[in-house]
């Protein structure tokens, strides 16, 4: 079920709801994101931005409408397959707490690479070695690999670990970086740099980017700007429940 | 997979230890359970290695046992002298030990013997009594006692000791009249034989020279030169060893013994005997076992505990997993694994706590209860044993692991708090 488009997602009168619950969260007529686009979106909190976003990346699946992402229809996936497309082509960041704490600052970031062939791949093709590609990315990210690479992520700072959640979400360049409020738990000085870095390794990358904040303020460096109240005709501002953080 | 669940368990080291040292704890007591069972097997065998026949007045198989050579229990009737003489005359016979109880000495019995019980006596690995000092009784008032009886009581070669009449403790009636000095000191065996003290049958007799129907003849009594004299020969003993020239003939003696048509006495072979007194101690060995092995559930009990309790904070771990690819099966795979290691952990460890609890434990049983256990490679028995720990292991960590997988299905790539 692949279709060969511009678009990295196609939403076509996606519908959703919570099961049990009467009230649609989203009814998405339709939304368009190219691919190696910047979107902004932006909405207060319970308006189901989390919802939209856990619907592209397979993780929820709509009660109906189509979501084609990467060329990939979704609603033809296994759930075994979902979990093999989200790791394959989408990075993730979210709010805080990326890390596995058990693990290295190196072995985080690879952590993809060890799920998939794919990315993997990719990385390895990046640079000379995994290792390579690691040290290049936590450069990029303005950490000095040889000073944070064996630390335990507990060790880190709040900022320097959603950098290194960047990291993890564009090794290997999935098509697409999904961020879930990354910079919410930066404080302002720190936040648009995070914001400078993601963009640069976001192109450098080729990936496109799906950002999801209710800060305004940070809107003006993307591509496209969007409020999700002026696509969903579900208006359930009221309903708190789509918030998976 | 592999180095991330290890990763993960040196993460969380003090839960995982208390697994593993729950696991390793039931490992090495069912393990040393199991050895002290069967090794005090082999140690009671080895108390009477090299006898092939017991003999004695005709009674059960177990209580011959018993009184004859682990001093439990009394004998309900003697072997007159002609009998013992007549199976030492047997051309099959190489040896005779008589043995004469009835005494004791400050709780410890006297055993009447010959210089034959020193000679031939075996006990171990068919090793020979041996003295520590001293030498073996020469003269009728001459004492041999075992290394337990001289470390207990104190005594010292050239001890003057009063045997008293009967087995208990307490002593209604004393032979003071004929007190007996110490002879000899026997190295440790680790056997009755430590607990034993060990004079002459003509000792024996002697003491019971001014007794007439089991009481004390009143007067000044015999004195010690006038019985040294006289021709003590005793009327009957208790029991006797008897070892064969070829193992060969034990059946054909213990039936010409069985038969024996002057007097009623039974033989017994002292491997039989005691497979009738296992049979009759099973039960309590398979109570201990099942104590055991709800021990080593109770270490799974608390290996599925540990790893389900630890679930619920590393959902958000899990999660974001998760996120950076890991699927379901794999999280579950990662607590299956965790569990894995954490049970050869535990078997691990246990196998060296039993191996230091038997190292340290070895002395002290040889010397209190007589039960001599040595450092061995696990058996077939063991490594059973061993297997089916680790295979309870590994089947327990599903538990958890399912758990997670089905919380991962739930959670999907949220990050509960």
């Amino acid at each position: 079920m692949t279709e060969m488009t511009d678009n990295i997602v196609h939403l076509d009168h996606l519908k959703f709801a919570w099961p049990g619950a009467d009230t649609l969260v989203l009814d998405i007529p339709e939304f368009a994101m190219g691919r190696a686009e910047r979107v902004f979106l932006k909405g207060p909190s319970g308006s189901g931005k989390t919802t939209l976003l856990s619907i592209i990346a397979a993780v929820l699946s709509p009660q109906s409408g189509s979501v084609v992402v990467d060329g990939v229809s979704l609603g033809d996936l296994r759930s075994g397959q979902k979990d093999q497309f989200r790791v394959d082509r989408i990075g993730l960041v979210f709010q805080q707490f990326n890390l596995l704490p058990f693990l290295s600052v190196r072995d985080n970031i690879t952590l993809p690479c060890q799920f998939s062939k794919r990315r993997r791949a990719v990385a390895l093709n990046a640079g000379r070695s995994l290792d390579d590609e690691v040290d290049r990315l936590l450069s990029a990210m303005h950490l000095k690999p040889s000073e944070v690479q064996h630390k335990r992520v507990t060790d880190l700072s709040v900022g320097q670990q959603q950098r290194v959640a960047v990291a993890r979400a564009l090794i290997g360049r999935p098509a697409l970086v999904i961020a879930d409020e990354p910079t919410s738990a930066l404080d302002s000085d720190t936040r648009q740099a995070f914001i400078d870095l993601l963009f640069a390794e976001v192109n450098a990358a080729g990936s496109a980017l799906l950002f999801v904040s209710h800060d305004a303020s940070l809107a003006g460096v993307f591509d496209r700007c969007m409020d999700l109240s002026d696509i969903n005709e579900a208006a359930t501002s009221s309903s708190l429940q789509g918030d998976w953080l | 997979m592999i180095g991330i669940a290890w990763k993960s368990i040196r993460n969380r080291w003090p839960t995982a230890l208390l697994a593993v040292l729950a696991i390793s704890m039931s490992v090495a007591l069912i393990l040393t359970v199991e050895k002290v069972r069967r090794d005090a097997r082999d140690s009671f065998t080895q108390t009477v290695s090299g006898t092939d026949l017991i003999v004695g007045a005709r009674s059960g198989a177990i209580q011959l046992l018993l009184y004859s050579v682990f001093r439990i229990g009394n004998a309900t009737n003697n072997v007159s002298w002609e009998s013992i003489e007549e199976i030492r005359r047997r051309p099959a016979v190489d040896w005779l030990i008589p043995l004469s109880l009835g005494d004791s000495h400050a709780g410890f019995r006297v055993l009447g013997t010959n210089e034959d019980y020193f000679t031939h006596y075996r006990y171990g690995k068919k090793q020979p009594l041996q003295l520590d000092g001293g030498e073996i009784f020469t003269d009728v008032f001459d004492a041999v006692i075992g290394s337990q009886v001289a470390k207990e009581l104190g005594y010292v070669i050239g001890q003057s000791i009063v045997v008293a009449h009967g087995t208990g403790s307490v002593a209604l009636v004393a032979h003071e009249r004929q007190p007996f000095k110490v002879s000899g000191i026997l190295r440790p065996t680790g056997t009755p034989v430590d607990r034993a003290i060990h004079v002459s049958l003509q000792g024996i007799e002697a003491m019971h020279v001014d007794w007439k129907n089991g009481a004390s003849v009143k007067g000044e009594g015999t004195d010690a030169d006038t019985i040294r004299a006289m021709e003590l020969q005793p009327d009957a003993v208790t029991a006797a060893l008897v070892g064969l020239k070829s193992r060969s003939m034990v059946f054909r003696e213990q039936r010409a013994i069985n038969t024996y048509r002057a007097e009623p006495l039974l033989a017994v072979l002292p491997g039989v005997a005691l497979q009738e007194l296992w049979g009759l101690v099973s039960v309590a060995e398979k109570a201990l076992l099942i104590v055991s092995v709800c021990v080593v559930v109770a270490g799974l009990v608390n290996l599925i505990s540990v790893l389900l309790a630890g679930l619920n904070e590393r959902r958000r771990e899990m999660a974001v997993l998760r996120s950076a690819g890991a699927r379901p099966i794999h999280v579950f795979l990662l607590l299956c694994i965790e569990s894995s290691v954490l049970t050869a952990g535990g078997i691990l460890l246990g196998l060296l706590l039993h191996y230091g609890l038997v190292g340290a434990g070895s002395v002290y049983m040889q010397n209190k209860f007589g039960v001599s256990i040595g450092i061995t490679l696990p058996d077939s028995t063991d490594l059973k044993i061993l297997v089916a720990i680790a295979v309870a292991g590994v089947v327990a960590g599903t538990l958890p692991a399912l758990q997670a997988y089905r919380n991962s299905l739930t959670d999907g790539l949220s990050q509960r708090l």
